[in-house]
């Protein structure tokens, strides 16, 4: 009797017929690709790509019908397409990041970061003149509007999932139109109701306001979600021990999720740190520091960028894409800042 | 000699109640009140845009809606005479957003797929971190890329589209001018709301029930087969209220349009012609140099893009949240 060990096959491993299609249809695409650019008046990189992952998806399907049939072939159409998908969307996200920082990072000098617009205008050559007094007042209107809508975000949060009150659903339902009120409407709503109506004129501090009503929504959704992950069995051990729901909740509930409360608050300031339209209604324009929040036009990051992006010379564009730059920094860091907390948030 | 009973001292009954201490009924009051907080910032930005806008309302009535002029003329006595219609502004809102709207759905609901069943986990979590960045960039930042980096692209993509296919309506210009048009402000549009429909939907998608996943998988289906008669299906009222979030969105954008769109009071549906219109942008482009009686108009055009954008979000909320509670 002889022992026959059986050899593992792997069906599913490509053999070299499929490996030889797979290329011969890649390289089929790449030349209609070339072919196609180079006889339609379809030019460029872009082009190139399209015609290249078009003509490559017609042909592995071709090529592979054969072996796997019809319904295989559709299979494979739709992994591939929704690859394309995702490709695209990338490709967006880099050209944006790319543009910023490559265009951005010219016109970054020590100047630029620590001198203020307050004796150059945004034409002059770049080097003289900087946007600290713009970082100064963004910060500012950030501080804020922080103060207002953190505990407004996060009360209505608590009751969302502390106390479920009757009006829960009501609530819910407002919070929810409340992030989808345009930008531009809350700086007129803060023009018709202050500006309007009483002594006060532009300023930092009603800039915030007009920055609070986009940034309360975002808080509050984000606090509640991270309230919601909090075990109940903590609640409860908490009124077992005989505690208040006051008690329980300042000191069991809110220190659980510490760290998610203040994901919450960074994403609400990522939201609004790039804010524009509702800055041009209450705090207008200042080319030197106003360290006075309620009296008086403040600078900010996002109206240097308008004004350069209107200003029109290379000068000032080259001021617009360094300001983004900095701007989208600092967005990025609270990004960051904010990932790395909520991930801790979960995991505990 | 008589021995007094012993007297029993029943202890008194403890009294229970469900009230709450007085701490807690602060606690309450407290938190309570401030979850109305939505409810009166919201009621408060109507009655106040209501209230600036009122008299213009009331001098134009409809016309405010159906006419496309926006004149304020001042004649030799110094009497303002104005004529305020918001149609073409409106028209051209929804056409913008129709055109974004064309463009990211099909990108947003194939990223959300790949990223729900095809991507593997490395470029899934990078990927699902990039989309939720792109949701963070300042408006202002996609106006600027739009400008310098995606209209020259755009305007040669418009030229091609009418060369070939511009014998369709849209598609048709009566001058060939292909730079700051509808089709342009779509695009950036849609590159600013994908991020909200492809996270919708992920999430929509990735609550199809994992026994339905399951049989379709034993019964021999594909993956594709599988998505096609379960995940579709199951998650298709998530994109649907996805896409109009984005909606409410785009209806509301402002710098990003400014930016890229050349603003006219003229009815246009020629897509890719250089003129269109948009509530939002508007009200920023007339705000520097309007007078008293056009504040008052900007301020009714405000109140009108506010309820337009509360009715699209009510909608959108409503279709999500039915969706994901019904499992259907």
């Amino acid at each position: 009797m002889s022992i026959t060990t059986v050899k593992p096959t792997k069906p599913w491993a490509a053999t070299p017929i499929d490996r030889a299609i797979t290329s011969l249809s890649i390289i089929l695409g790449l030349a209609t690709s070339v072919l196609v650019v180079a006889l339609t008046p379809m030019k460029g990189k872009l082009a190139y790509f399209f015609v290249f992952y078009i003509s490559w998806i017609i042909i592995d399907s071709l090529l592979m019908y054969r072996k796997i049939g019809g319904k295989g072939v559709r299979d494979g159409l739709a992994a591939k397409i929704t690859l394309f998908g995702g490709i695209l969307v990338m490709m967006a996200v880099t050209s944006i990041l790319w543009a910023t920082i490559s265009r951005g990072l010219k016109g970054i000098n020590t100047a630029f970061l620590t001198q203020t617009m307050h004796s150059a205008s945004l034409f002059d050559p770049i080097g003289k003149g900087g946007i600290l007094h713009a970082i100064v007042g963004t910060l500012m209107l950030i501080a804020i509007a922080i103060i207002i809508s953190v505990p407004m975000g996060i009360l209505t949060a608590l009751y969302l999932t502390e106390i479920k009150g009757k009006a829960s659903g009501l609530i819910q339902f407002l919070v929810q139109a409340m992030s989808g009120v345009p930008s531009v409407v809350a700086g007129l709503f803060i023009y018709a109701a202050i500006i309007l109506n009483t002594p006060l004129r532009s300023s930092a501090f009603l800039g915030g306001l007009a920055l609070t009503i986009l940034m309360v929504p975002t808080v509050t959704r984000t606090a509640q979600e991270v309230l919601n992950l909090v075990p109940r069995d903590l609640r409860e051990a908490g009124l077992a021990m005989g505690a208040t729901q006051w008690k329980t909740v300042a000191l069991v509930v809110v220190p659980a999720a510490r760290s998610g409360l203040i994901t919450a608050v960074i994403l609400g300031v990522a939201r609004i740190a790039g804010e524009t339209a509702p800055l041009l209604f209450t705090v207008g324009v200042f080319d030197n520091y106003n360290f006075n929040p309620f009296k008086g036009d403040q600078g900010s990051i996002p109206t240097v960028v308008w004004r350069g992006l209107l200003g029109g010379t290379p000068e000032s564009i080259q001021r617009a894409w360094s300001a983004i730059f900095v701007l989208l920094t600092i967005v990025l860091i609270m990004f960051v800042l904010a990932r790395t907390l909520g991930s801790k948030a979960m995991k505990k | 000699m008589s021995v007094a009973a012993p007297t029993k001292i029943a202890p008194q009954a403890r009294v229970i109640t469900t009230k709450p201490r007085v701490s807690d009924q602060i606690f309450r009051g407290i938190v309570t009140a401030f979850s109305f907080s939505a409810l009166v910032i919201l009621s408060l930005i109507a009655i106040f845009l209501l209230s600036k806008g009122y008299s213009t309302l009331r001098e134009q009535g409809l016309g405010f809606i159906t006419h496309f002029e926006w004149v304020v003329n001042v004649d030799d006595a110094g009497v303002e005479s104005a004529h305020f219609g918001l149609q073409a502004m409106l028209l051209g809102t929804i056409v913008i957003s129709f055109i974004a709207l064309f463009i990211a759905v099909p990108l947003s609901v194939l990223t959300a797929l790949f990223l729900t069943f095809y991507a593997p986990n490395v470029i899934k979590k990078i990927l699902v971190s990039v989309i939720d960045l792109m949701a963070a960039f300042p408006s202002i930042l996609y106006g600027l890329w739009g400008f310098f980096v995606l209209m020259p692209m755009a305007e040669y993509w418009a030229k091609l589209l009418h060369k070939w296919l511009g014998w369709i309506y849209i598609f048709d210009v009566s001058q060939p001018v292909f730079t700051r048009s509808p089709f342009i402000a779509g695009i950036v549009l849609s590159v600013m709301i994908i991020p909200i429909i492809t996270s919708v939907s992920r999430e929509v998608f990735s609550q199809t029930p994992l026994d339905r996943v399951q049989a379709a998988y034993a019964l021999g289906a594909t993956k594709w087969g599988m998505i096609r008669a379960v995940v579709l299906p199951f998650g298709a009222g998530g994109v649907v209220g996805g896409s109009m979030l984005g909606l409410g969105r785009a209806f509301g954008e402002t710098v990003a349009v400014f930016s890229v769109l050349n603003i006219v009071f003229r009815t246009n549906f020629h897509i890719l012609f250089t003129q269109g219109g948009n509530v939002a942008s508007m009200i920023i482009q007339r705000w520097g140099e309007a007078g008293k009686k056009e504040i008052g108009a900007l301020m009714a055009a405000g109140l009108v893009l506010f309820i337009l954008t509360l009715a699209v979000n009510f909608l959108a909320n409503a279709i999500v949240t039915r969706t994901v509670k019904s499992g259907r």
